[in-house]
């Protein structure tokens, strides 16, 4: 089986196509689909939400984009078990639409960051970070503004509690709350993280931290198919 | 009707902005300051004319895209 997997394109979005080439470099069957669409392509089994600036970032970050007819279809996919990857952007959006918990601000310096960073693999009980090592130390492009991750004392708690938190960043760069860089939703399902794993599949990247996200999810996907069958 | 929607980040929430403008105005002398919080003011013209009707509607604007309430404070305010 294929992984079948959709992009979401907003006005705005500037790594949905980074995304798709990531996607079918791991095997996947990907299609793009217009924020204005009320539903999503039958038989998908992830979509993506891309990084980039939707709608401008105007009001906050991902607050428009998660209002966009398209996110009621992601929202349902999500609440029926899909699979979703919110990057950057896409993790505000999916913050925003209250498929993960948290909010997204103003990194702590007030300066965009763009920069390689070191992240630490938090938890590899997830389809998207089993590939990798506990603990395992990899690399991957940062690029936001807002990417300082707060929660409040008891969300923070049950994150921890629960091993959701997915990545944490090697040393403070943004602010962030016991330096979260990506966190999972209860079911492990959907995974939000700022840092880009797509602009790390490929050595010309400089990198390919990335890489192994994508084929552990298309794995995971291929097995719970071959398993369903 | 016209209402005017002050979002202000919740006490105890990080304000990276505010704490920039806090060092910009003692640079410039103004060392009285104690602290400063930035938030928005959004204004929004209405076709309601009842007050009360006109602030529920705003109220749910408020709870459904103007404020992300986990980390904002909103006040509505109909004039």
């Amino acid at each position: 089986m294929t992984l079948r997997a959709g992009v979401i394109v907003f006005p705005g979005s500037n790594c949905d196509r980074d995304m798709a080439v990531a996607l079918r470099a791991a095997g996947a069957d990907v299609t793009m689909v217009w924020h204005k669409d009320a539903s999503l392509p039958a038989g998908l089994d992830l979509v993506a939400v891309p990084g980039g600036f939707s709608f401008g970032d105007y009001l906050r970050c991902g607050a428009i984009a998660a209002r966009a007819p398209i996110l009621r279809a992601v929202v349902d996919f999500a609440r029926a078990g899909g699979h979703v990857l919110g990057v950057c952007n896409g993790f505000q959006v999916l913050i925003e639409a209250g498929l993960l918990p948290g909010a997204l601000m103003r990194n702590a310096r007030l300066k965009f960051i763009c920069a390689p960073v070191g992240l630490e693999i938090a938890t590899t009980d997830s389809p998207f970070t089993r590939d990798y090592a506990p603990g395992e130390a990899i690399v991957l492009p940062v690029a936001h503004h807002d990417g300082n991750y707060h929660a409040d004392a008891d969300t923070l708690a049950a994150l921890e509690a629960e091993d959701r938190v997915a990545f944490r960043y090697a040393r403070d760069i943004n602010g962030s709350m016991n330096e979260i860089a990506g966190i999972l939703s209860a079911n492990r399902r959907v995974l939000g993280m700022m840092p880009h794993p797509e602009r790390a599949v490929d050595p010309v990247h400089g990198g390919i931290g990335g890489k192994r996200l994508f084929a552990g999810i298309a794995a995971a996907l291929e097995n719970a198919a071959v398993q369903g069958a | 009707m016209r209402a005017r929607v002050h979002v202000t980040l919740k006490p105890g929430v990080l304000d990276p902005q505010g704490a920039a403008v806090l060092h910009a105005l003692g640079s410039l002398g103004f060392d009285d300051v104690d602290g400063v919080r930035v938030g928005k003011v959004i204004e929004l013209e209405l076709s309601d004319t009842d007050p009360e009707a006109a602030r529920a509607r705003v109220d749910a604007m408020c709870r459904a895209l103007l404020a992300n309430t986990v980390i904002e404070n909103y006040d509505v305010e109909i004039a």
